[in-house]
């Protein structure tokens, strides 16, 4: 499959043009075309978790409900982002997650605006994660210190250090940053910064010319290790840096 | 000794042939040693056998695997008179020996009895349980022990394969699959002729063929009975599909709980390429294959086709999205065949007695025969193969022979634990892959549970669902989620606290979670809860309005009386409830506190005479 191959195909009666194979979703997001999800993010692969980037696709005259994010695009093809099956599918993953994180303030919107004010579920006790699997990905596919996995199956899947021993986390926050409802929290006091949710503490490095502690210790020789970087790359923090190197 | 040519096989099957020829009309015994026969103690009979024969017999002896009749197990059939002998224990072989083997005579009490008729029935073939099957794939079963490939090469075994590699091309071998009419046999139903054919046109020089046998459907054990009996039919039909497609390595994907299975094809492999059946240069024909086992993850979902792919590279069983084919891109990212057990021992047969014979069997879009293991409550519990568009009603009545204690027959659950619950009503339909997914349950890999009317059905959607929560591989909100919610519904319905308004609750539940789910475990993990909504929607009515179990099983719903006029005041049941809920003084009826029962029913088994009543 050439990749430079474009295609053209149809979202919502608007004409599009994309690199044949690409995924659908980002191809929407970039002509403005607005498809709600959760599990997906430019800077790792797709997956398909959260189901709510659901649209319905037209192929040879056959019509289907699949998820946009992992569906790769085709001539042709005829999308339609909002049906009414894919409102009602969504509505209730909305309810199913809302379930799971009813303190997350992005769930709470999206369920919203679909229609849904409140589960009907006993809400679970799982701290306000809905298995996007985007910390993980993050952390195994950007970041390559696979500190985190998802762990069992069916309803007592999680995503956790492997065997609960969070020894490969470099505590960069990467996770932190991808969380769509906020479940990681980081905390740092002193020289210590804490991912809470791998019970995580790891030392930070203090700046030679401040003297503020900026990055975990323990990562900062990661990186150096990985990159072959000197060893002082990182005597300095971030803002000394920029200020010495004028 | 490895083969050069298909003479030699030839040459080497003669041989075989004529041996046994030489000895046809002597006493052999043949011994069932599959799984089934084993749990009823059939290793210890085997001993007793060796004990009793001695190192120096002569009289032949075999050791076989499944022959589908487990409920009579363990079996043994004495040859050449085929006379079957059930339940057989080792306190009976040395009688076995002396009357049976040694001057002819049969054992009444070890033979099967007609249950309607009370009749000893002598030989195998008579027997209600075979007599309407037709074992095309599973009857070579009783001719092979599995560790020896003679077996098979007497019984016609590698003659589909000499016919593949030197009389016909790729093009002509997947033709003649697709005319066949051969659908998957591991669920999905699609055809396999039609699956080769894109995978050989795929592009890539690395291609893969996959048996799957991660058989993981509570009570259905035809890949497993198939792949421990009879393994060079399945290797048989790999290596015919390889060559077919243009692979070179190929997969044989076991669950790592089937030992015997895992052992019996390690040998099968093994002995077919000293053979010169497998490895290089097969039979001198030019074309290589090797196969290799992989034991499975332990995981149900593992059985989902790209799922078991990511298994074998090492990753977490689960399924990803198949826009792109695996027959394009699968295993590794190579174009990847994979078929089940059922489907590719089916393939000799097929290569053997040509397409249109093998489509003269079966219904308009299923061809061939299938088998299924019947369980549950069924007098004759067991492995059949039968015509696809059999009737439920012909087998669960004749083969199966009925409902055991006269009770009424309810339903049949096909499909394993995401098909649907079929009615005793429509038991006159044809099964094949068609008629049972109209009927809002499916083929499955043909597990069939039959239900009697002290089976309720809520509780049996229950079950299922909760099997299927657990097994969901998690990665669908839909799926993971949805399973989960519709089993706490169920559940609470089961208990007592059921509403208004439940039952639509749990078709929406099951609507997302068909519709929105990624792999077919999602897709289908609704049918057990849709499928007894559909037929049964009055017992969930029972439950949620009058907080009523019609089939008396939902132990939260039942209350214990005791009838005053039955009762003799004897106290028993008084001095064992656990709870003392119950009162009452000599010569007085006694009496259930209903808030303190906590519905054990040991009062209405110590009851004397029958006085507590349930409802």
């Amino acid at each position: 499959m050439s990749e430079k191959e474009l295609v053209r195909f149809h979202i919502d009666g608007l004409e599009v043009e994309a690199a044949k194979g690409q995924m659908l979703l980002p191809v929407a997001l970039e002509y403005g075309v607005e498809i709600p999800h959760l599990c997906y993010h430019e800077a790792v692969s797709s997956y398909g978790a959260c189901r709510l980037c659901l649209v319905e696709v037209t192929k040879g005259g056959r019509t289907r409900m699949t998820t946009s994010c992992n569906y790769p695009v085709e001539a042709g093809i005829e999308v339609a982002v909002s049906t009414e099956n894919v409102q009602r599918a969504r509505r209730m993953i909305l309810e199913l997650l809302l379930a799971r994180a009813p303190h997350s303030e992005k769930i709470r919107t999206m369920a919203q605006e679909a229609g849904v004010e409140e589960a009907r579920f006993r809400v679970l006790d799982v701290d306000d994660c809905i298995l996007c699997g985007l910390c993980e990905r993050v952390c195994r596919e950007v970041v390559k210190a696979n500190a985190i996995t998802f762990v069992n199956r069916g309803d007592r899947r999680e995503v956790a250090p492997p065997f609960g021993d969070p020894l490969a986390c470099i505590a960069c926050g990467a996770c932190v940053y991808v969380c769509p409802t906020d479940c990681i929290k980081m905390e740092e006091r002193g020289d210590e910064r804490t991912i809470v949710r791998w019970k995580r503490t790891l030392k930070m490095q203090p700046c030679q010319s401040c003297g503020k502690p900026f990055a975990p210790l323990f990562q900062l020789n990661w990186i150096i290790d990985r990159a072959h970087l000197p060893k002082d790359f990182y005597a300095l923090c971030p803002v000394c840096r920029k200020t010495k190197k004028g | 000794m490895r083969l050069k040519s298909p003479d030699e096989l030839e040459q080497v099957r003669t041989q075989i042939l004529a041996e046994r020829k030489a000895r046809e009309g002597e006493k052999r015994i043949i011994l069932c040693t599959g799984t089934g026969c084993r749990g009823a103690g059939a290793l210890e009979v085997l001993e007793a056998f060796e004990k009793v024969l001695g190192p120096k017999s002569v009289i032949e002896f075999k050791s076989t695997c499944c022959h589908g009749f487990c409920e009579r197990g363990p079996i043994t059939i004495i040859e050449p008179l085929g006379i079957f002998y059930q339940r057989v224990t080792p306190e009976r072989v040395p009688q076995i020996i002396a009357e049976t083997v040694k001057k002819g005579q049969v054992i009444e009490d070890l033979l099967y009895q007609d249950p309607e008729t009370g009749q000893a029935i002598p030989a195998e073939k008579d027997i209600p349980f075979y007599k309407k099957q037709q074992r095309l794939v599973f009857g070579h079963n009783r001719y092979i022990d599995p560790t020896r490939i003679e077996d098979y090469l007497a019984v016609g075994g590698y003659k589909a394969l000499i016919k593949a590699l030197f009389h016909m091309s790729p093009d002509e071998i997947i033709e003649e699959v697709k005319r066949s009419g051969l659908r998957g046999r591991g669920g999905g139903g699609f055809p396999a002729g039609r699956k080769w054919e894109s995978c050989r046109r795929a592009h890539g020089d690395i291609k893969y063929v996959i048996c799957n046998c991660d058989e993981g459907d509570p009570g259905a054990y035809m890949d497993r009975s198939l792949m421990e009996g009879n393994p060079h039919s399945v290797l048989e039909g790999m290596i015919i599909g390889a060559y077919a497609i243009g692979a070179r390595e190929g997969y044989v994907y076991v669950r790592n709980e089937y030992p015997l299975a895992v052992e019996n094809v390690g040998i099968a492999i093994e002995q077919a390429q000293k053979m010169g059946l497998l490895g290089k240069n097969i039979l001198g024909s030019g074309f290589d294959l090797t196969l290799v086992i992989n034991k499975g993850g332990g995981a149900f979902v593992a059985g989902e086709s790209s799922a078991l792919m990511a298994s074998i590279e090492g990753y977490v069983a689960e399924p990803r999205a198949k826009h792109i084919h695996m027959v394009e891109s699968g295993l590794w990212e190579r174009p990847t065949n994979l078929n089940n057990v059922e489907t590719w021992a089916n393939v000799p047969v097929i290569i053997e007695k040509g397409a249109a014979w093998y489509s003269s069997i079966g219904t308009q879009g299923s061809k061939g025969t299938k088998i299924f293991s019947l369980v549950g409550k069924i007098n004759n519990t067991g492995l059949i193969e039968v015509p696809m568009g059999m009737t439920l009603r012909e087998i669960v009545y004749d083969i199966g022979g009925g409902i055991p204690g006269g009770k009424r027959c309810k339903a049949v659950q096909t499909g394993g634990p995401s098909g649907g619950c079929i009615p005793e009503s429509l038991f006159d339909l044809p099964v094949d892959f068609d008629e049972l997914t109209k009927a809002g349950s499916m083929m499955g890999s043909g597990g069939m549970i039959v239900m009697d009317e002290s089976t309720c059905m809520v509780d049996i959607a229950k079950y299922f669902t909760h099997f299927l929560k657990d097994e969901s591989c998690g990665k669908c909100t839909s799926c993971r989620d949805g399973t989960l919610r519709m089993y706490e519904v169920l559940d609470a319905i089961t208990k007592g606290k059921g509403k208004e308004g439940d039952i639509e609750f749990l078709q929406e539940l099951g609507w997302v979670t068909s519709e929105a789910s990624l792999c077919a475990l999602g897709g289908s993990a609704p049918n057990p809860v849709l499928s007894t909504i559909r037929y049964f929607r009055d017992e969930y009515e029972a439950h949620i309005r009058a907080k009523r179990c019609p089939a008396g099983v939902c132990t939260a719903l039942l209350t214990y009386t005791i009838d005053p006029e039955a009762c003799i005041a004897c106290g028993k049941c008084k001095k064992e409830c656990p709870t003392e809920a119950i009162t009452g003084e000599k010569k007085v009826p006694h009496e259930i506190d209903q808030a303190k029962c906590i519905k054990c029913g040991t009062c209405r088994e110590v009851c004397p005479v029958d006085a507590v009543k349930v409802a």
